[in-house]
């Protein structure tokens, strides 16, 4: 590409990346800010005076998590949960998505089953009524709850749909043609074909269920039973009382363990921040994967 | 045709992931009910009093309701008007660098936030912008007073919109960054042996030609008009910014399931499901209207 060299371009060029750049260090520093004050001295983080720095760095807070039962007990449950729920996430979506994926001719239904779908995806009944729908299957305290209430993934199923539509058609007529059916088809051709928007849907699944904290809110009603997150915001963020003054407001931000509560943060981040690198080819990718094409 | 056949087989991979959509998506949607009745847990759904729209009737005349679809469709709005603009910025610069490696390390670090957790990431604003914090220190040093943010009604609704446009900038600029790489190349080309300046590319190549992508997710945004966004604002709000804070979702977490006024929750949370439809449909029609775009 030809650029004019002229100095207001130049200057225009510095001012552009000086602008980029404050943009990434304002999504770096709060995570840098976290660790550093849960790497630092109690009293110092409590008096603000951390900044960019620890002061007094030491890992005590570190230390203390290790012997804190509960906090691995409810790290332990989102492992349990995010594994339970991607692979059911993956094996359910590549089922619907195949029949779906069908022309009318060879599946004449499916433009109902289509359209089911897409309305439940619309339109919910809200809040209360799935809470009560399930509470009477029983699933509270269950980690099934947390695996399952959220609902199928319809979008991801669409998807799917649309990225097996996409695939040329000889290769199944060709398998056709060799006696295959449908499970072999959709397992053996299709899958193995699908894998990267497969990967990216899988990971936005389990990203979303490590973040997520109100089914465990609502669906749990033990502490033990909490996923991690639902765990660090019952500690962490300020719960509200039914009349709060601002001093009562000031009191309590002071009276929390600040450089403890960093470092549960810094912790429940880790999992997102290892994955997030190697991976993060897929999301770009996977999102333009999805859609329909002429 | 031999596919005929298989249509068993097709019936039979629907089954689970159907069964589970009418379980915990379609059964949910009959408790609709609850919203026209007197529900009494002790009786159950069927057998408590109906009473038909007594409690929409008095949802009109509370006054938390007008303020919490005010609140909602003001902090939903300014969120949608900021996710189109910023992202967009955004990418428009990420255009003019010429180091890939620059650009791909900004892109990495950007979007970042968007994969953390409102729980984690409430915790760190509420730490930054505490009393003593790093944002207050700075305000002091500047010799300013200061300031209780997360406890201001009048700067709450801005604290949730520009705390969401951050964390998301990243991530919703992927749209306009890969948008911006199918201009054609040689259209630049031939702009600057025309003499054109920088500004100008921007106004007869660039924007042209993501035209398209900007009304597209300007369209598919209208649709969470009523979605102000509940773990965020659940985990930054307190009672004392109820007045500016408290949207349509909160509301009927805490009216719903902590004060147990289940009728008057289900009837709010119908009207807004009823309305989100509508705007969603709406949303989906425009987009495939003016920039054919179908989801199926």
């Amino acid at each position: 590409m030809v650029r004019d060299t002229t100095l207001s371009s130049r200057i225009a060029d510095i001012i552009i990346i000086i602008i980029l750049l404050i943009g990434a260090l304002s999504c770096i520093l709060p995570i840098w800010y976290t660790l550093c004050v849960s790497l630092s001295e109690k009293s110092a983080a409590a008096a603000g005076m951390v900044k960019l720095w620890p002061i007094g760095f030491n890992f005590n807070s570190y230390e203390q998590i290790i012997g804190d039962r509960k906090f691995f007990n409810s790290f332990w449950t989102s492992v349990k949960r995010v594994i339970l729920a991607g692979g059911i996430n993956f094996i359910v979506t590549v089922l619907m998505a195949y029949p779906l994926s069908k022309e009318k001719k060879e599946f004449p239904l499916r433009n109902v089953f289509m359209w089911i779908l897409i309305f439940c995806m619309l339109f919910n009944g809200g809040l209360i009524p799935w809470y009560i729908t399930v509470r009477s299957y029983g699933l509270i305290n269950s980690i099934w709850a947390l695996v399952l209430a959220g609902g199928l993934p319809i979008f991801n199923v669409i998807l799917v749909v649309n990225y097996f539509r996409n695939l040329p058609k000889e290769l199944e007529e060709a398998a056709l043609i060799d006696g295959a059916g449908p499970w072999y088809i959709l397992f053996k051709i299709f899958v193995p074909l699908a894998i990267p928007v497969l990967a990216t849907v899988t990971l936005f699944t389990i990203v979303n269920h490590w973040n997520e904290f109100f089914h465990g809110l609502v669906l749990m009603a033990k502490e033990e039973r909490y996923p991690l997150q639902t765990y660090i915001q019952q500690l962490v963020v300020v719960i509200d009382t039914s009349a709060m003054t601002e001093d009562q407001y000031k009191r309590i931000s002071e009276l929390s363990n600040q450089t403890l509560n960093a470092a549960k943060v810094f912790i429940a981040m880790i999992p997102v921040l290892i994955i997030y690198p190697f991976l993060q080819r897929y999301f770009i990718h996977g999102i333009t994967l999805g859609s329909v094409k002429e | 045709m031999r596919n005929k056949k298989f249509i068993n087989h097709y019936y039979l991979m629907l089954l689970p992931g159907y069964i589970w959509l009418i379980l915990f998506s379609i059964i949910p949607m009959f408790g609709i009910v609850i919203a026209f009745k007197d529900y009494n847990p002790g009786v159950g759904i069927w057998k408590s009093e109906w009473i038909g729209l007594e409690n929409f009737k008095y949802m009109f005349l509370l006054s938390d309701s007008k303020n919490i679809f005010i609140n909602t469709v003001f902090i939903s709005t300014m969120k949608i008007i900021g996710n189109l603009i910023v992202p967009l910025v955004f990418a428009l610069l990420l255009n003019e660098v010429r180091i890939s490696a620059l650009k791909r390390g900004i892109q990495t670090i950007v979007y970042l936030p968007h994969f953390l957790s409102w729980v984690i990431l409430s915790s760190i604003l509420l730490d930054v912008f505490s009393y003593t914090g790093p944002v207050n220190q700075l305000l002091l040093a500047f010799g300013k007073e200061p300031i209780l943010f997360f406890a201001r009604e009048d700067l709450f609704p801005w604290l949730i919109v520009f705390s969401d446009v951050w964390k998301n900038f990243g991530f919703n600029a992927i749209v306009y960054i890969s948008a911006l790489t199918s201009i054609n190349p040689s259209l630049y080309e031939s702009a600057a042996i025309d003499g054109a300046t920088r500004l100008d590319n921007l106004r007869y190549i660039t924007i042209p030609g993501i035209m398209s992508t900007i009304v597209l997710l300007g369209a598919l945004s209208l649709g969470n008009v009523l979605n102000a966004g509940f773990d965020q604002v659940f985990n930054l709000y307190n009672p004392l910014v109820y007045s500016t804070g408290d949207i349509i979702d909160t509301w009927v977490y805490r009216m719903g399931l902590l004060n147990m006024q289940y009728s008057l929750a289900t009837a709010v949370g119908l009207l807004k499901s009823a309305i989100g439809f509508v705007m969603i449909t709406l949303s989906y029609y425009l987009a495939s209207k003016y920039a054919n775009y179908r989801i199926f």
